[in-house]
């Protein structure tokens, strides 16, 4: 009896006292017992691409949230990994369970590459640069069809495994240990040491942090993770082609990155859970307008640059900080987080009902225009 | 082929220039990554089709129109939609990319996917040096010389001009030196959206007219703008010279040119990175804080 009691303690007293680890455990239960009481092969297809866009985002979120290292070209490790994975299973007959590793390690590499060439740049110029390769890629592609497969990519491509539920668990298990894992990281001394370089590269330097190592080391991890998101969705759609590749592919990682909240992890992959199925099932809806049917498909990705852009008028930090605001609040005196409803934090003791005089010291303080 | 590669460099390299020097400037000033810069290019080129073809307006009348309407859809978007989010960087950048998404899919709605065709502007063709070119590049080119001496005038020889390039500068200052930033910003984009609008009249005869038309300059711009350093006039100018020759030459001297055009001059602005970080003419800027 006694390790359940203790699970019991651990989970009210850790989990349950915030209203956002609640939610992250509810939505871990749901993605994992989904198939079990629904097994439609429609949802479970659109949940598994949104379980491999939510590791690629959240990659991205490590590199450039966290990092600052604002990636504009962040297709290029999606598609070196599913490119990778599919000439080796294919050419080389390797099982695709092995080839998703080396399309992984392949993505490290490139990205290893990608942040020694850009480790000068800061800024704009980065992701202005970074904007550039997988374009060059692309147009490599284009222009030696022969080992490409050029504009219809290689397939079809081996499939991991075969019934719609088993593919499920195989993208949902993985992304939930890829962004549990890159969160882990992004908590950890590491992750601190990242939030310094983004926010002042010098003055990290000057604390005697190697910042060029580790750029490197976050531009590899990420390029991995997303690699891996590459070669799943290459296994999963059968077809590694260029639109792996595309600019539409970097920008909307972005979107999703911004949308959902910099530097969270969970931020990003809470857009993509939100954004995907919205747009996947914007595309198949109609609806009676005057007497006509209007085909929602065609205007679905002008809903979704509508719904973007007002979103973010409204919350331009982005969904995830913005919500995590609303239910739950700061101890002034331990920074410790509280869920709204309390009075006094619930480790400090501290009075969390700032009164008048403190509320009004705050606005002023605004007013000398501290940051 | 020398002259054939001569001339494409020459107006290409026009057209990349009006579109790039817009840019450069809105990022001066306002310090905005503008990824929705090509889509009022693409929005002027539909427009001027739209006034041209379907109400039987002038060359001039619906090409002078076609600027005024996207120049003031401009700084309309930048009211509402960019300035309320100004202090968060990232939530600019996602504005501009989505902005350009509504653009192209309203275009697409509007007009549909397939290209449009535009009557010449000019008939006919001059003879230099044994190669035969359309009138129409030559008033490209005009064009384009005309507009970047009338930047350069702006720039240089007005009051208006002067503010701009303080706030460039150091926005803080020209701030305290009692210019109003904000019109300022808003009259950089009325300029910068202007020259691009300009390149997407004069080039609609010429290249295809259909909602993806923005994607390609995009790209070729923002390199154009980071090998001449963001920000910088002259090094917009020169980059669009470089980048326009190359294009050139990928596409006359190699085989499957046309395909790599793109990732030559990619590959070019990477080098010049590699070697000058801050791009051709780009001032190190001081760290800020």
């Amino acid at each position: 009896m006694y390790p359940l009691r203790r699970a019991w303690a651990e989970l009210r007293n850790e989990i349950f006292v915030l209203p956002s680890r609640t939610l992250v455990l509810l939505w871990v239960v749901a993605l994992l017992s989904l198939p079990l009481v629904y097994d439609d092969a429609y949802v479970l297809r659109i949940l598994t691409m949104t379980c491999i866009f939510a590791m690629f985002a959240a990659s991205w979120d490590m590199l450039a949230g966290y990092t600052g290292q604002v990636n504009f070209g962040h297709a290029l490790f999606f598609g070196a990994g599913a490119y990778t994975s599919a000439l080796l299973s294919q050419d080389l007959g390797v099982s695709p369970w092995l080839t998703i590793w080396a399309g992984a390690a392949v993505a490290a590499l490139v990205g290893w590459g990608v942040g020694y060439l850009c480790l000068r740049l800061r800024g704009s110029y980065l992701s202005l640069a970074t904007l550039a390769f997988p374009l060059i890629v692309l147009g490599l592609l284009f222009a030696f069809p022969g080992f490409s497969g050029g504009e219809l990519g290689i397939s079809p491509v081996r499939r991991l495994v075969l019934t719609p539920t088993q593919n499920y668990y195989v993208a949902a298990v993985l992304m939930l240990a890829v962004v549990f894992g890159l969160w882990l990281v992004a908590d950890s001394k590491f992750g601190i040491v990242l939030h310094a370089i983004r926010d002042d590269e010098v003055a990290a330097r000057a604390s005697g942090i190697n910042t060029p190592r580790y750029k490197l080391a976050v531009f590899a991890l990420s390029a991995a993770a997303a690699g891996l998101a590459g070669a799943l969705f290459a296994h999963y759609l059968r077809v590694a082609g260029p639109s792996t590749l595309e600019v539409a592919l970097s920008f909307q990682v972005v979107i999703w990155g911004i949308f959902g909240g910099v530097a969270t992890i969970y931020g990003p992959v809470a857009a993509v859970f939100l954004l995907y199925p919205l747009t996947e099932w914007l595309a198949s809806a109609r609806f009676e307008f005057m007497g006509k049917t209007v085909n929602v498909g065609e205007i679905r990705l002008l809903l979704f640059a509508l719904i973007v852009l007002l979103v973010l008028l409204f919350m331009p930090r982005g969904l995830a900080p913005w919500v995590r605001d609303k239910v739950e609040t700061q101890c002034p005196r331990c920074k410790q987080r509280n869920g709204a409803w309390k009075r006094i934090c619930r480790l400090c003791g501290a009075s969390l009902k700032a009164d008048a005089s403190q509320s009004k010291v705050a606005r002023a303080e605004r007013l000398v225009g501290h940051q | 082929m020398l002259q054939d590669i001569l001339i494409t460099g020459l107006v290409n390299s026009g057209v990349y220039a009006l579109l790039a020097i817009g840019f450069s400037l809105i990022f001066g000033v306002a310090r905005i990554v503008n990824i929705a810069h090509t889509a009022f290019y693409m929005l002027a080129a539909y427009c001027f089709y739209a006034l041209l073809v379907k109400t039987g307006l002038g060359f001039a009348g619906a090409a002078v129109i076609a600027v005024v309407a996207v120049t003031a859809l401009s700084v309309l978007c930048y009211r509402l939609v960019i300035e309320p989010v100004r202090e968060h960087e990232a939530a600019v950048l996602i504005a501009t990319i989505a902005l350009a998404l509504i653009f192209q899919e309203l275009m697409l709605l509007t007009f549909g996917g397939h290209y449009l065709g535009i009557p010449s502007t000019l008939e006919g063709s001059a003879r230099f040096f044994g190669v035969s070119i359309p009138y129409q590049r030559l008033l490209i080119l005009v064009v384009a010389a005309a507009m970047l001496g009338a930047v350069w005038f702006l720039l240089y020889r007005t009051r208006l001009g002067l503010a701009i390039r303080a706030t460039a500068n150091d926005l803080e200052v020209a701030n305290l030196m009692g210019m109003n930033v904000h019109r300022v910003a808003m009259a950089t984009v009325a300029i910068s959206v202007a020259l691009a609008a300009v390149a997407g009249v004069v080039v609609a005869p010429v290249f295809v007219v259909d909602p993806f038309m923005w994607l390609a300059p995009l790209v070729t711009m923002l390199a154009i703008v980071v090998l001449g350093g963001l920000g910088s006039m002259k090094g917009s100018l020169i980059g669009a010279l470089i980048i326009g020759y190359v294009e050139a030459i990928t596409v006359f001297a190699l085989p499957a040119g046309a395909y790599l055009k793109g990732a030559v001059a990619l590959l070019i602005m990477v080098a010049v990175l590699l070697a000058r970080p801050e791009g051709l003419f780009g001032v190190a800027f001081e760290e800020e804080r």
